[in-house]
This record gives C-alpha cells, structure tokens and sequence, in this order.
C-alpha cells in the first residue's frame, strides 16, 4: 500500500487515517511541550530576564536620570569646553533643592564622584547652601563655595549622567573613559580591570593546564585497570567531588597557613617557613585540587569506551610503546580533553569563593571585583558592567562547549 | 637474573617500558595523594584542644565539636541550611524530573536549543547570577515601581535561587537515565489497559528512580554547599552552615571551622556510598532488560 492510498483509508469516524495519525503526534508533541514547560518558564522568568536586568542596569542612570532635568535643558546649548551660563547654574540649584527636600540629593553626589572624584562633598556642600538660597545669583555663589564648580569636566560629567543612558560603566569595565575630546584611556594608575581581566583569565587557564596534566594520566590509569581496583581508586576522585567547595578551600586554608601543617614540616626539613596563604600559589593549587576532578571524569569516561584492542594491534603491526599509544590511542581520548577542559575553564573563570579566601589582593578575579562593588561600594551600575563583560565571555564559551561536545554529554559523577 | 615486577605489562616489554609504567604508577599515586590528602588532614586538626589551627600533640577533645553542636550561632546555622535545602530540592527535583521526560520524547521541537537554556544556570558565574537575583529579587513583580513583594533577605528568596542552580544537575542525571529507557514498556503498559498516570507509577518511576534520587541529593548538595547567593540576597536571618563557615575563616578564625568542615566530610561520604548504590542498581535493572 503506498502513501497515497493510506491517505485514504478512514477511521471508524470517517476521519482519513492520515489526518489522525498528525493529529496523535502533535497531542504527543504538545504533551511534551507541556512537561518542560514549567520549568522553562521559571528559568525564562527568574534567571534570564534578570540578567537581562542586570546588562540593562549597566547602561543606565539609576541614580540621576529625571532628578536633573532642569539642568540637562540649561546646558543643552552649552559648547562644553567654557563656564556655563548662569541659566545653568540656577537651573543646578533648582534641581539639586528638590533633590535635597527628597533626600535624593546624596544619591546624585554620589553617581558624580564615579566619574569626578571629589564631587561627593562638593555636592553635599552646595546642596545645604542652595536650600537656604531664595535667590541667585548663584553662579557667584558656587565659585565662591568651591573653585571645582568653575571646572567644565564637572560640568560635562553632570551633563553626561543627567541623561537616561551612559556608556560611562561599560567603558570603565575596559580602562577606558570619555575625554575631553573623545574617548580616551584612563591614566596607568587608575586602570584595574584589565589587569583583572588577564589575571582571570591567566588563572583559568593555567588551572586547566594543570588539571588535564595530572588528571589525564590517572584517568588513563582508572580506564586501564580491572574493575575492581578501579572502583577503590575512583573514591579518590569521587570524595573530594562530593565534598563543599567550602570544606575543600578551608582545608587549604588550614594546611597552606604560617603556621599550619606543611609550614611545620618545612620547618622540620629544611628550617624555614613559606609565605603561602594568601598568595597566587595558594589559589591556584586550591583552584586545581577543586577543579581536577570536573577534567577527569569526561576524559576518563570517554578512555572506558576505546577497545584496548586498537594498541594491541598498533603494537602488533610493529609500533613502539609510545608510538601506539600517542598515534592510536591519544586522537580518540581528544573529544574527553575536549569536555573536561572546556568545562573547567569556563567554570574556572567564574571563581569567587576560593581566591576570596586563600588569594592575595593581586589574585582576585572578576567574580570578587564584580561582588566588591556590589557589596563593598554599592555601585550597583559598575558591578552590572563587570558581570556582563563575564556574562558574555562564559556564553560565547558555553556556545563553543554545546556545539563541541554537546550539553547532552554531559555526565556527573 | 633479576627479578623484573610485572606492573601489568606483557611479558615482551622492555625495561624502557617497565621503568616509564613505575613513573607513570608513582605519578598517579601521587596526584591521589593530593587529591584525597587535604581532607584527611583537617579530620585530625578538628581534635586539638588549643585553638590553634594544628596537629594535637598531647591530648585530643571534642571541645570544637561541642561548639558546633551546641552553640546557637552554628545550630541556628545548620537549621537554616536543612530547611533551606530541603524545599530547594523538593522544588528542583520535581521541576527537573518533569523537564527531563519531555526532553526525552522523541522529536521534541528544538531540543538541543532548549537544553540549553535549562542547564545555563549552572554554567553563568554563581557571583553574576546572585547580583542579577539582588536587582531582580527588590521587585520580582515588576508591575509597579514601588515593590509590592520583595525577595531579598527572605527564605523564599533564597530557596528559589537554591532551586534555580540545582535544577541543571536534576535534569542532567535524569536525562542521562531516560536516554537508556525503553519506549515500548510503556507502549506495552498502555497496551494493557494502565492509564497515563498508573503507567507513570507503577512502569516509569520504578526503572528512573535511582536517577531521579541521585539528582535529588545533586540539587540537595547544590543547596547545601551554596554560599554566594546567601551572601548576596539573605540576610543575617538566613545565615546557613556555609555562610558561617566563609565568616568563620574571613572574619575570626574560630577552629570550630575544622569541625564544621569534618562533619561536612562525613556527610559526603553517605553521599558518595548512596550515589553509588543507586548507580549500581541502575546497571542491574539495565542488565534485567537486555
């Protein structure tokens, strides 16, 4: 029977087989829709519209927009190299009096001295002097408070924030900033985040070198042993899997201190102590020793399945220990180096915890800079731009790892 | 002649070869020396009765352990945690497990696409996530600008975010189960007259169970372990045993830490042992089918 005519035999109620037949798959297919829909909706809603949130937020006035409005018109005209007019300063005054009577005014000093250092207590300063003003002139006034209100970067910086968007974060994220004369880099002392980009990713990568060269041969060795030994030898890898990152970095704390364990034994051999906590060598041997087991596993897994078979005949067709093993065996282990390293590096990338605690000042990496503004300085718009810098880089990677090795292979424990 | 160990080479192999396989068996055992060491060593430091961070010399005592089992601030601590955990694994196993039989299907529309969106929680940065939770969590509803619900500093607020970073774990070992089951038992169920749900209970649920368990003690440990969105979005009310472990070695180094740390160890320990059962019992149903 073809096609065709199965189009049309009829069901017991007249409806052709065909139709039915569509009909039965797509109830099947909305039944699976239906399944993982609540728990689509709820990442959809609750994880990737906030981050969304967040980029937005990097781009935005939070604390000025619609509080300096008056002053945004008065120095529409005004060339931004000269003093503003009066116009401008009575319309700065206006503005910052309202803001004053709402207790918004600390909120705008605030946002200026990003960009202007200094400007907080100037602002506070002119705030009380203003309330108190019926009148100008107040052009003389500001001067005469303080010489910085006849600077026009102030001015330009209070122009720029009193607009709904700024690209003021996005560039600080990269040591940049808007100049007088365009955009410009700031001055060597000022620029962090660079060095803090490279030193993350320095650290990510050499964490992930150094997982795959000690976890690829134990993997080898777990691959290649009869089962039952492998299995005791797989709870040195799987313990420290199922163990809190937390407990894991303490015990480096504990061990890595001045006076702790290794420090009494180096002191016992050789009579001296070392510097080691709070050092680049603390994070990254901590980082290694959390990371190694999330490198083996995928490359161990993928070595279970190559036949020992493959170098047996490598060998028995003349070649060398070392030429079977690198020229047979190697190129089939890549796609588990593939996953395992991938995977470390982009989880690498996002440590928090770990150089918080047994790291120094000089290794903290984008994740602390990014929870110190958050925390620490609550500049909610700078740690927006930083964790969006390392939103994208961690999807690109992500992207790379799904169309490489494919989300469906990946296993845990 | 000498006596050469064997070292599971074949007996042709040269003394190149047995040399570089004694290095390799030295180098392995050394990386699992490392790997294991770290928390073997903090086990013994929990016992000093000085409150130095080190080896007991003379006498031992459970003085930090009385402290973490009886002082207010680690039990309250603990508390926190197991409540905290306990809806978060609820709540992602169940989202997770429904999540995972659609996804196993066969032609669900773009699979691979919506996967993806379904385990990015547990790929983006913990540290990103928690900030975009904070921004988020000061007005979920988004409706009004004055926020009529706030999330930050509550339970739920901190439950959901557990439940948003376990639930990649539950639908990858669920997932994994269900890619080696067989459609036709429950093509053969229906066939005998079992209704959908009765199918589900009685065919489907026995044979995914241990996967369905292993991801629930995945998210459970994802929630247990979690420190940074604690950090971020709960207040000094849902201070859980990580949160107080991280202000025990950032603020006043308290050596009930080392305890702490050593219960935590023989925590993971069940977990590791019940993981492993419930894997071996997958492989045996397995071995019944084929």
């Amino acid at each position: 029977m073809s096609l065709a005519e199965a189009a049309f035999i009829q069901a017991v109620d007249g409806v052709p087989l065909k139709i039915k037949l569509a009909r039965a798959e797509r109830k099947r297919k909305l039944k699976a829709v239906g399944l993982v829909l609540p728990l689509f909706l709820f990442v959809v809603i609750t994880f990737l519209s906030p981050l969304l949130v967040m980029t937005l937020k990097s781009v935005e006035n939070e604390e000025t927009f619609g509080r300096l409005d008056r002053t945004r018109e008065a120095l529409a005209s005004w060339s931004g190299q000269d003093l503003p007019d009066e116009a401008a300063f009575a319309a700065l005054a206006a503005d910052l009096k309202i803001a004053g009577e709402q207790r918004l005014a600390g909120e705008i000093a605030k946002r200026i001295n990003y960009e202007f250092p200094g400007a907080q207590s100037k602002f506070k300063t002119i705030t009380r002097k203003v309330a108190a003003m019926e009148t100008g002139p107040y052009r003389e006034t500001f001067l005469s408070t303080d010489a910085a209100w006849g600077n026009p970067k102030l001015w330009r910086v209070i122009q720029g924030a009193s607009g709904k968007y700024t690209a003021y974060y996005w560039l600080s994220a990269v040591d940049l900033r808007q100049g007088a004369s365009g955009i410009e880099q700031v001055p060597a002392n000022q620029a962090v985040f660079l060095d803090v980009y490279g030193r993350t990713f320095w650290i990510a990568g050499l964490v992930t070198g150094l997982t795959l060269v000690l976890g690829f041969p134990v993997a080898y060795l777990l691959a290649t042993q009869p089962a039952s030994r492998a299995n005791v030898l797989m709870i040195f890898v799987m313990l420290p899997f199922w163990t809190s990152l937390l407990v894991r970095t303490t015990a480096w704390f504990v061990l890595l201190r001045n006076e702790g364990p290794l420090n009494d034994l180096a002191q016992l051999l050789i009579g001296s102590r070392f510097d080691m906590i709070f050092t680049r060598f603390a994070t990254i041997l901590a980082m290694t020793h959390i990371q190694l087991p999330f490198t083996l596993l995928p490359i161990y897994s993928v070595m279970k399945t190559i036949p020992p078979s493959h170098v047996r005949a490598a060998r028995s067709l003349g070649a060398g220990p070392f030429l079977a093993f690198w020229r047979v065996y190697f190129p089939q282990t890549v796609p588990g180096i593939a996953a395992g390293c991938l995977l470390t590096f982009i989880l690498s990338l996002g440590y928090y915890i770990t150089p918080a605690l047994v790291g120094g000042p000089r290794d903290q990496m984008v994740s602390n800079y990014v929870s110190y503004y958050m925390n620490n300085i609550i500049n909610f718009g700078q740690a927006s731009a930083l964790g969006a810098t390392l939103l994208i880089i961690t999807l690109v990677l992500y992207w790379a790892y799904n169309r490489l090795v494919g989300i469906d292979k990946m296993k845990l424990g | 002649m000498a006596y050469l160990p064997q070292l599971g080479l074949p007996a042709y192999a040269s003394a190149s070869e047995r040399a570089w396989r004694l290095f390799f068996f030295a180098f392995c055992g050394l990386v699992l020396l490392f790997l294991i060491s770290p928390i073997l060593i903090v086990l013994p430091i929990s016992f000093n009765p000085t409150p130095f961070l080190s080896f007991p010399k003379d006498d031992w005592s459970l003085r930090w352990y009385e402290d973490f089992f009886f002082n207010d601030r680690w039990t309250t601590a603990v508390k926190n945690s197991v409540i905290i955990a306990f809806f978060s694994t609820i709540l992602a196993t169940s989202l997770g497990t429904l999540a995972a039989l659609g996804l196993s299907r066969p032609n669900f529309p773009a699979r691979a696409a919506v996967m993806a969106v379904l385990i990015s929680p547990m790929i983006v940065p913990v540290v990103i996530t928690a900030a975009a939770l904070f921004f988020f969590y000061a007005n979920p509803l988004m409706v009004t600008s004055q926020p009529l619900l706030i999330l930050n500093n509550t339970y739920a607020g901190v439950i959901l975010a557990h439940t948003l970073l376990a639930t990649p774990f539950v639908v990858i070992t669920v997932t994994a189960t269900l890619t080696g089951f067989d459609q036709s038992l429950t093509r053969a169920g229906a066939s005998l007259g079992g209704s959908p749900a009765l199918v589900f209970r009685r065919v489907i649920l026995p044979l995914i169970a241990p996967g369905v368990i292993s991801g629930a003690l995945f998210a459970f440990v994802t929630s247990w372990d979690e420190v940074i969105c604690v950090l971020f979005i709960g207040s000094s009310d849902q201070r859980t045993l990580p949160r107080q472990m991280f202000s025990g070695i950032r603020e006043m180094i308290s050596p009930t830490i080392t305890a702490a740390a050593a219960v935590l160890i023989a925590l993971a320990v069940v977990m590791l042992v019940t993981v492993e059962l419930l894997r071996r019992r997958t492989e045996r149903l397995r071995g019944i089918r084929t």
